[in-house]
């Protein structure tokens, strides 16, 4: 069983969800992506989602837009966030890791070369914005012969048919994106998501995380209660922002914990 | 006539092109091909669009001979398409009409653009205002300091400009920054790409619209000078005025089809616009095509003295015409087109768009080389008026 599946069948026996936090690799520094990813853990994150910086983010609000300026800034490219997913791995072999980007950098590497050098890194799953099923056809084979599980969105406009299209080539879990709009967004309605939930619950088996717009553990519980999981990005990346480099670790390992605390409470 | 039926259904040349995006536009997408596939042949459709573009753009364009400068260059005959005549000055409203006509039928009462030079996003603001629609307009900050007039035009035209700060603040960011805003207001929202670029439909959709300029070449040509044209000359940003005049051409195999990429300060320096002369292939903006990117896959800033073609991509046709050799891509510099600009002012009284200036500046080039018999027609896309502080600028005059 795949790193993923093991982790969500663990929290199912302990009646919990997931808490995923996200943040872009190589933000603030190269030398942070590491002991950021050690401190989610040690507070309470199930799975890290780890952004590869892309020049053009067409699906980010400002906040991932500027973290992902910084990190560029700082020269990260794919090759070196799978050295740091690498480095992580030597200390931690069980908290699934799902690198979340765009196409291009991906392209650039080559399928075959990057999912064969993400399964040596110790890389879980991969979420590509801009692939959608119907592009990624042989992407997809890569990924499957090298044990990779493609996260998929779902939005508030996907329609039934293409539910059922994204439901038979996804791995691992779903990820639903909970609003129109882009990463950080502010105007995310509960109901609205509870109902949609429950609705694609009916062609989807995977485990399913709810994320953009969730910004604090009040928000976070309140989507555990119909969801698998919850994703937080925005939030996270704004406190690495705000954050000297002395205290980011520590201030993120404090954000985390506490939006854990609000979910399990 | 046509040697091919591309777009696929799934909206490839080739392996170019597709449907790149987030998942939340997937649906819109679908909307808009469903739309498009039924207006396309509708009756209705097409005359209101043909009507509109005679009595509001004021087709069809003239062919214009230019004989002083092409004595004084001396060789091949050169032809101009007057796009610059059109309504609002640039091919661009040929598109903007198209589309806000779907937009309308649609029932979209709301439409966003995105701009580098302007010119698309005047179009977009004209038809706007002319329909009711509100409009909002996306353009780096760099291209809004400066194509200030056009920036100032759109503004008295209705539309609200939003400088876009972020990235390299040319046009691929405003391309991005539009790309959020209809993310985030799909249903209301009608988004008017100004190029051939984009998911499909739209390299499609905005071809079609174009190639207005390639039919009427297509009849003007004979009449005018008993013949085709031995080759047509573009210039390629996106590559939408270069998309129209082709496409009609594409089964004439006797005409060359050559289209020109901005070289900026040289291909050697790197600072350029020429993805089909220096790129290579990737995903970006929604579909594969030829990119400006380095070894990671980031997109590289671009140079070029003209907004119009500082962009990292091209349309996914031409990236396609240029891998089955149908087309030739070539790219000339700033200075280039910079000399070509003054000279089509003086020896024809024509201020071009430093866009244009680029295809008119290779046509200089290869003039002298061939005959006085032969015949080059050159898609004067754009007036150049919006380029006259840019101009004066580099002559280190302040207007």
């Amino acid at each position: 069983m795949s790193r993923i599946a093991t982790c969500f069948a663990h929290l199912k026996q302990q009646n919990k969800k997931a808490l995923i936090p996200f943040f872009t690799a190589g933000d603030p520094t190269p030398s942070k992506t590491v002991p950021l990813m050690h401190a989610m853990v040690t507070a309470g994150a199930d799975i890290i989602e780890l952004g590869v910086p892309f020049s053009d983010p067409m699906a980010d609000g400002p906040t991932i837009q500027r973290s992902s300026e910084r990190a560029l800034e700082n020269h990260v490219g794919l090759k070196d966030i799978l050295g740091m997913v690498q480095q992580f791995r030597q200390d931690n072999k069980t908290t699934p890791v799902v690198l979340m980007g765009y196409a291009n950098p991906i392209e650039a590497m080559g399928y075959e070369k990057f999912a064969q050098q993400a399964q040596a890194a110790g890389v879980d799953g991969v979420l590509t914005v801009d692939y959608p099923p119907e592009e990624c056809t042989d992407f997809l084979e890569c990924l499957a012969q090298h044990n990779l599980d493609p996260i998929f969105l779902l939005a508030p406009t996907t329609v039934d048919a293409r539910i059922a299209a994204v439901a038979r080539a996804a791995r691992g879990f779903v990820y639903y994106v909970s609003l129109k709009g882009v990463t950080g967004s502010a105007n995310l309605d509960l109901r609205a998501v509870q109902t949609r939930l429950s609705e694609l619950r009916r062609h989807i088996q995977l485990p399913i995380g709810v994320g953009f717009g969730i910004r604090d553990g009040a928000m976070a519980k309140a989507m555990a209660e119909f969801s698998d999981a919850v994703v937080i990005g925005s939030r996270i990346v704004q406190e690495i922002e705000n954050a000297s480099p002395e205290t980011v670790v520590a201030r993120v390992e404090t954000l985390v914990k506490s939006i854990r605390t609000a979910m399990d409470s | 006539m046509q040697v091919y039926d591309l777009p696929d259904p799934r909206g490839y040349f080739g392996p170019y092109g597709g449907v790149f995006v987030a998942e939340t536009l997937m649906q819109a997408l679908e909307e808009l091909k469903l739309a498009y596939e039924h207006y396309r042949f509708d009756p209705e459709f097409q005359a209101e669009f043909t009507y509109d573009l005679k009595h509001y753009v004021g087709r069809a364009s003239p062919v214009y001979y230019a004989k002083r400068w092409s004595e004084q260059l001396g060789g091949a005959r050169i032809y101009l398409k007057r796009e610059d005549l059109n309504h609002t000055g640039a091919h661009k409203i040929n598109n903007t009409i198209g589309q806000a006509l779907l937009a309308k039928r649609m029932g979209k009462k709301r439409v966003i653009a995105e701009t580098g030079a302007g010119q698309h996003g005047v179009a977009s603001a004209t038809v706007a205002a002319r329909m009711g629609m509100e409009c909002v307009v996306y353009m780096g900050s760099e291209d809004v300091k400066r194509q200030s007039p056009n920036v100032f035009r759109m503004k008295m035209l209705g539309a609200t400009v939003v400088p876009v700060e972020s990235g390299s603040k040319t046009l691929k960011d405003a391309l991005n920054e539009a790309m959020r805003d209809w993310v985030t207001n799909v249903d209301s929202t009608f988004y008017i790409i100004g190029t051939v670029a984009g998911p499909h439909p739209y390299p499609m959709m905005v071809r079609d619209f174009q190639s207005v300029i390639g039919h009427e070449a297509l009849a003007q040509m004979p009449a005018l000078t008993g013949r085709q044209p031995d080759a047509i000359i573009a210039c390629v940003g996106g590559g939408s005025n270069a998309m129209g005049i082709f496409y009609p051409y594409l089964g004439l195999q006797d005409v060359r089809l050559i289209g020109v990429e901005a070289a900026g300060l040289g291909l050697a320096s790197g600072k350029h616009a020429a993805p089909l002369n220096a790129g290579t292939p990737g995903v970006l903006h929604g579909n594969r095509t030829y990119l400006m990117q380095d070894e990671n896959g980031q997109i590289i800033e671009t140079h070029s003295i003209s907004a119009g073609l500082d962009y990292p991509g091209v349309g996914p046709e031409h990236a396609w015409l240029k891998d089955s050799g149908r087309a030739e891509y070539v790219a000339v510099t700033d200075q280039e087109a910079l000399e070509a600009f003054h000279d089509l002012c003086r020896f024809e009284g024509i201020i071009p768009a430093l866009e244009s200036s680029h295809a008119l500046a290779h046509a200089a080039k290869i003039a002298p080389t061939m005959h006085r018999d032969q015949i080059l027609l050159v898609n004067l896309s754009g007036r150049g008026d919006k380029d006259i502080n840019t101009v004066a600028a580099l002559s280190g005059i302040t207007l």
